[in-house]
């Protein structure tokens, strides 16, 4: 369990690291390492260097902002997920941080780092793909904004160009009304990665009904998918556990599922429409109880 | 590389390879075999240390990157020489440790726990240890120490009636 050797190099500012990034094909950014030095140690990558942006402080932020809540690459998942900020404005996501891992990967990993990963399994990119969070990178002194769902496209796989940093997630904040969010997921163990996720947020009308409404379901795919056409179906609903089941079952029939020796494709399908029911009826019930309508 | 690490509260000057680990770092520079090699990628907890006062895997970190940082191993809790820690102690009186391999992981985490919330309900204790394995106890008499320091250090900091 010894990694092949490498150089190391701690730029001081986010312009060096960017540029360091994008100018050698041996290098390879580092950020809470949960993810790069397991798979460093078991040599399945050999990055010849590695630039640790883990202490780039202007990468290590939550703020309001343009976006909603924006939060910097570096920030640790630790950190997020005690953000009071974060628990107000995005609860799906302080809900969904608990599930990565444990308390010691959370206190290293980074949200940027799990993003770039693009397990998935991994919770973030699917909180990030369900509500429609916008990802911004430098590429050198080039920058550029991704949506979520045009980030992740296959497993491990990404639309980031290699050498490319990834600095803010922007997390749309949903105004008003009654909201609630809801975040299920089924793993072999307490905070293992899950082989079925579900993340749900909605927003409830005057009169009961569901006025918005965001669904999206991990670990079953190749990548995390929002369930658009689901969502639409159940627009001015009463969220009937049994309308939700029947309008999510209707969009994966059009999914391949993941398969693997833990969970097959036909029981990830099941575990992926009862999780989407469960996190739903969540929300509602998170939404019917929330006193946040007073604005 | 020429690195300086901070470990409990002493500087050392090392001269260590970047892909040497923390883990590889602590024990074999530094001669302290407190933080065991358990899995060595991350899954098991067994070399867990304080990092900045939270508890972290010291086997997925390079030794380069805790430049500047506060590394606290279980050889830095006592807090004098022949002495315990209460978290320590209450492995010893409820028998928290059989093998003892996971157990200074487990005192290390439950330092960070108390350190951060004195009051722990048992869930959040086991959410706590939930990333060490142990392979002996079934983790029963782990929680109860953890629960039992938690009691005495709350007592500790009472005026005497
Ligand atoms: C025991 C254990 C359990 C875990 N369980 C879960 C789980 O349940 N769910 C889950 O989602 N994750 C889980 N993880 C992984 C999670 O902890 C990692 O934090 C995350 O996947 C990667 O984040 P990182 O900051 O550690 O990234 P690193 O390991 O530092 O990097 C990961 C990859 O992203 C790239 N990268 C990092 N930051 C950037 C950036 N800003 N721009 C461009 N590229 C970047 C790196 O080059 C590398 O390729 C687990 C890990 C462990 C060890
Ligand atoms: S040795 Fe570090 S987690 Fe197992
Ligand atoms: S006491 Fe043996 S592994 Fe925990």
């Amino acid at each position: 369990m010894k990694a092949y050797p490498f150089d190391y190099v701690r730029p001081r500012s986010l312009d060096e690291a960017c540029s360091l990034l994008a100018g050698d094909d041996g290098a390879r950014a580092i950020a809470g390492g949960q993810t790069l030095v397991p798979m460093m140690v078991m040599r399945l990558a050999r990055p010849a260097r590695l630039i640790d942006i883990s202490r780039i402080a202007v990468l290590a932020y939550v703020r309001a902002d343009e976006f909603g809540i924006s939060i910097g690459a570096t920030t640790p998942q630790g950190v997020v997920e005690r953000n009071a900020l974060v628990g107000a404005k995005v609860p799906l996501l302080a809900r969904a941080i608990p599930h990565i891992g444990h308390a010691a990967t959370r206190a290293r990993g980074t949200v940027g780092g799990s993003l770039a990963n693009a397990d998935p399994a991994a919770e973030l990119p699917l909180v990030a793909v369900t509500l429609d969070a916008v990802l911004s990178y430098r590429f050198g002194a080039a920058t550029a904004e991704v949506p979520a769902r045009d980030f992740f496209v296959g497993p491990m796989t990404t639309s980031l160009p290699a050498g490319g940093c990834l600095v803010n997630v922007g997390f749309p904040v949903w105004k008003g009304d009654r909201i609630g969010v809801g975040f299920r997921e089924v793993s072999a163990r307490r905070s293992d990665f899950a082989f079925a996720a579900a993340a749900a947020q909605v927003a409830l009308g005057a009169d009961g009904r569901c006025k918005r409404i965001a669904i999206g379901v991990g670990a079953v795919t190749d990548f995390p998918i929002r369930l658009a056409s689901a969502e639409r179906a159940l627009i001015g609903s009463e969220l009937r556990p049994e309308d939700v089941k029947a309008a999510v079952r209707d969009e994966l029939d059009g999914h391949e599922m993941l398969a693997d020796l833990h969970a097959s494709s036909q029981y990830r399908r099941r575990a992926a429409v009862a999780l989407a029911a469960r996190a739903v009826a969540d929300a509602l019930c998170e939404a019917q109880t929330s006193r946040t309508d007073a604005h | 590389m020429r690195i300086e690490l901070d470990v409990n509260g002493t500087k050392h000057e090392l001269t260590v390879e970047p892909r040497t680990t923390l883990l590889d770092c602590l024990r074999d520079c530094l001669d302290l075999k407190g933080a065991h090699a358990g899995c060595e990628h991350g899954v098991c907890g067994a070399c867990t240390v304080l990092f900045d006062g939270a508890a972290v895997r010291s086997c997925l970190m390079f030794a380069v990157q805790a430049e500047g940082s506060i590394i606290t191993t279980i050889e830095g809790v006592t807090p004098a020489p022949g002495e315990l820690s209460p978290v320590q102690d209450a492995f010893c009186e409820t028998h928290g440790m059989q093998c003892g391999y996971c157990t200074p992981a487990m005192i290390l985490a439950a330092h960070a726990l108390l350190a951060d919330n004195p009051q722990p309900t048992r869930e959040q204790i086991v959410e706590a240890i939930s990333g060490n394995i142990c392979r002996c106890t079934g983790y029963t008499q782990i929680v109860e120490a953890i629960a039992l320091a938690a009691e005495r250090m709350r007592g500790a900091n009472r005026p005497q009636a």
